[in-house]
């Protein structure tokens, strides 16, 4: 069995800014660790040589021109904002008071 | 905010060696972001260069630009990098509202630049080499305004406005290896280390190079180790480092501020710490350790790059000359003193004079001019020097001094009028009728009134009294308005005083 640890779940749940209840936790906690289970079958095959794959296409250098399209009109860009002060985002204070 | 205790920089230096890293970001001026087709510039009004993209939209798509590619990769062979065979995007995940995605799209184990190095020379001819660890792409965040509380900053602030115009502006962050052995030049090796960078940024043409407008940014890495020990300390990581003083004002205050605190007994916290430019200090942000679990992953939605050999080598063929041998070049080229050419370095005149020396003009008097009265009047406007006048136009005026067609006092009104957009020097000479009176007939005339309407000045003159005549070509300058050459003026004067009747 894995070493993914309920703790683990919540610290990442709060690094994703997720709201997990202790029951997903609990079976997020299983699912993650047979996930880890199944990846380290997978590295048992791979042999040194075997280079890491992060992307399963055998392509490379796609790149597109340096050439100006249009962007956006303002209203577009905030039509879904939930706060806006004028043509910019509004957020909500980012720190505490120190 | 509470003053921190300070240790007298060179007590500091006798107990603890100070250890330094940088990570300069360098925007890159490419027309448009790093992503997608919006507009890299500013200026035209909060949130007008974004697209769902940019802003992290559902259905959003990066494309990768390649002029950011081929920039990158030139940056990096200018400081003498390897470039990765092999290269990918990362991401790096974290919370914060001027990164509309929630990640950064940066570089994590495949940068594109890695092992390079430049040298750099001290004030008194030291040279250091300065290990560079890697060179990564990544993109730009947005720009924060934190509105209410007293200070206009972040702590405190009621809210905060973001326009994310900036957002995805192509940067290179430039890290070097762990810099040992700086000692008591650590805060000029700072200074030193980013104006090169800033120097082969623009005279590779990839980024505007500003300072000022934030085109290059410094994060310093500041460590103390006790003397004898080989333990590295705990460092901190001053951001917001954003001009060449307050590079090496922010690590001298470092150092002294984490000496105060070691030698007191106390711990250094790794943190992130802010400077503040007004106050010249530094203060604790978060600290790094919560911050650091970024969770980096291979951006699923970008392909690896593998640049081929043969367009590095194509790409390593536009090198410009590097920075520092052209400053050596130039100044054995011109035979400037070195306080005269520090002038012009330091007031980012090189090219300016280089290309009106190109035009026509002596170095000397292109460096006086720029240096001089171009200097004074671009500070008085708030702008560039190079703004005000072009190479050519000063190489036109210079030409017309040198002709005897302008005294330097003329020349200065024809400049002004120049800048004032009122054509070039002879145009502005014609129609403002600046040119030296070369006419001899009107300056005898001038003379002879001045000569008659003091007599007594006269007689001294004939008595051989040669420095009295200083009254006459005061007089005479007046009359013709200082258009006239106070050399020729004086020749004059002294052989009319011994014909006049």
């Amino acid at each position: 069995m894995s070493e993914i640890t309920a703790e683990q779940v919540a610290h990442l749940a709060y690094l994703a800014r997720i709201d997990l209840s202790p029951l997903e936790i609990t079976s997020l906690t299983h699912d993650l660790g047979q996930i880890v289970d199944s990846i380290a079958k997978v590295s048992e095959v791979a042999t040194a040589d075997t280079p890491a794959t992060s992307h399963p296409m055998p392509l490379t250098n796609v790149f597109r021109d340096d050439v100006v399209v249009p962007s956006l009109t303002v209203e577009q860009a905030l039509s879904g904002a939930p706060d806006r002060a004028g043509d910019k985002f509004r957020v909500p204070a980012i720190l505490d008071e120190e | 905010m509470p003053k921190a205790e300070l240790m007298d920089f060179d007590r500091a230096l006798e107990l603890f060696e100070p250890v330094l890293g940088f990570e300069v970001h360098v925007e890159l001026n490419t027309k448009t972001k790093m992503f997608c087709g919006c507009a890299n510039e500013f200026g035209s009004g909060a949130n007008t260069n974004t697209c769902p993209t940019c802003l992290g939209l559902p259905g959003g798509l990066p494309q990768v630009n390649k002029k950011a590619i081929e920039s990158s990769i030139r940056l990096g062979l200018a400081l003498g990098c390897e470039i990765a065979e092999h290269s990918r995007f990362a991401r790096k995940n974290y919370f914060y509202p001027d990164t509309a995605k929630n990640f950064q799209t940066s570089q994590y184990d495949d940068p594109i630049a890695h092992d390079g190095s430049i040298t750099i020379e001290l004030e008194s001819g030291r040279l250091v080499t300065v290990e560079i660890e890697r060179a990564h792409m990544e993109d730009d965040a947005g720009k924060l305004t934190h509105m209410g509380g007293a200070t206009g900053r972040i702590q405190g602030a009621d809210y905060s406005l973001v326009d994310y115009n900036r957002g995805g502006v192509p940067l290179v962050e430039i890290v070097t290896q762990m810099i040992e052995g700086a000692e008591h030049d650590a805060p000029e090796i700072g200074k030193t280390y980013v104006a090169a960078i800033r120097e082969i940024a623009k005279a590779l043409g990839v980024s505007n190079a500003r300072m000022e407008e934030g085109n290059v940014r410094c994060d310093a890495n500041v460590s103390l180790r006790p003397r004898g020990s080989n333990v590295l300390g705990t460092r901190t990581e001053t951001k917001n480092v954003n001009s060449l003083r307050s590079v090496e004002r922010a690590v001298r205050y470092e150092i002294q501020r984490q000496a105060a605190v070691l030698a007191g007994g106390g711990t250094i916290t790794q943190e992130t710490r802010h400077w503040h430019e007004d106050t010249g200090i530094t203060s604790a942000g978060r600290p790094k350790s919560d911050a650091d679990d970024y969770r980096y992953f291979p951006e699923p939605d970008l392909l690896p790059m593998a640049p081929s050999r043969d367009w590095v080598e194509e790409l390593r063929l536009t090198l410009p000359e590097p920075p520092a041998a052209r400053r050596k070049r130039l100044q054995a080229a011109w035979g400037f003193a070195n306080l005269e050419f520090q002038d012009v370095v330091n007031s980012d005149l090189l090219d300016a004079v280089e290309a009106t020396v190109a035009a026509g003009a002596s170095a000397q008097a292109a460096r006086k001019w720029w240096t001089g009265e171009i200097a004074r009047l671009a500070n008085a406007a708030g702008v560039a020097a190079d703004s005000l006048v072009t190479p050519a136009q000063l190489a036109a005026l210079i030409e017309l001094v040198d002709a005897g067609t302008l005294t330097d006092r003329l020349a200065r009104q024809v400049l002004e009028g120049v800048i004032a957009g009122e054509g070039t020097p002879a145009e502005v000479v014609d129609s403002r009728g600046l040119a030296v009176v070369s006419d001899d007939g009107a300056l005898i005339a001038a003379i002879d009134a001045a000569l008659l309407g003091q007599p007594d000045v006269l007689a001294k003159i004939r008595d051989g009294k040669v420095q009295a005549a200083g009254a006459v070509i005061g007089a005479v300058m007046k009359a013709m308005r200082g258009q006239a050459d106070a050399a020729r003026v004086r020749e004059l004067v002294l052989e009319r005083a011994a014909t006049i009747e």
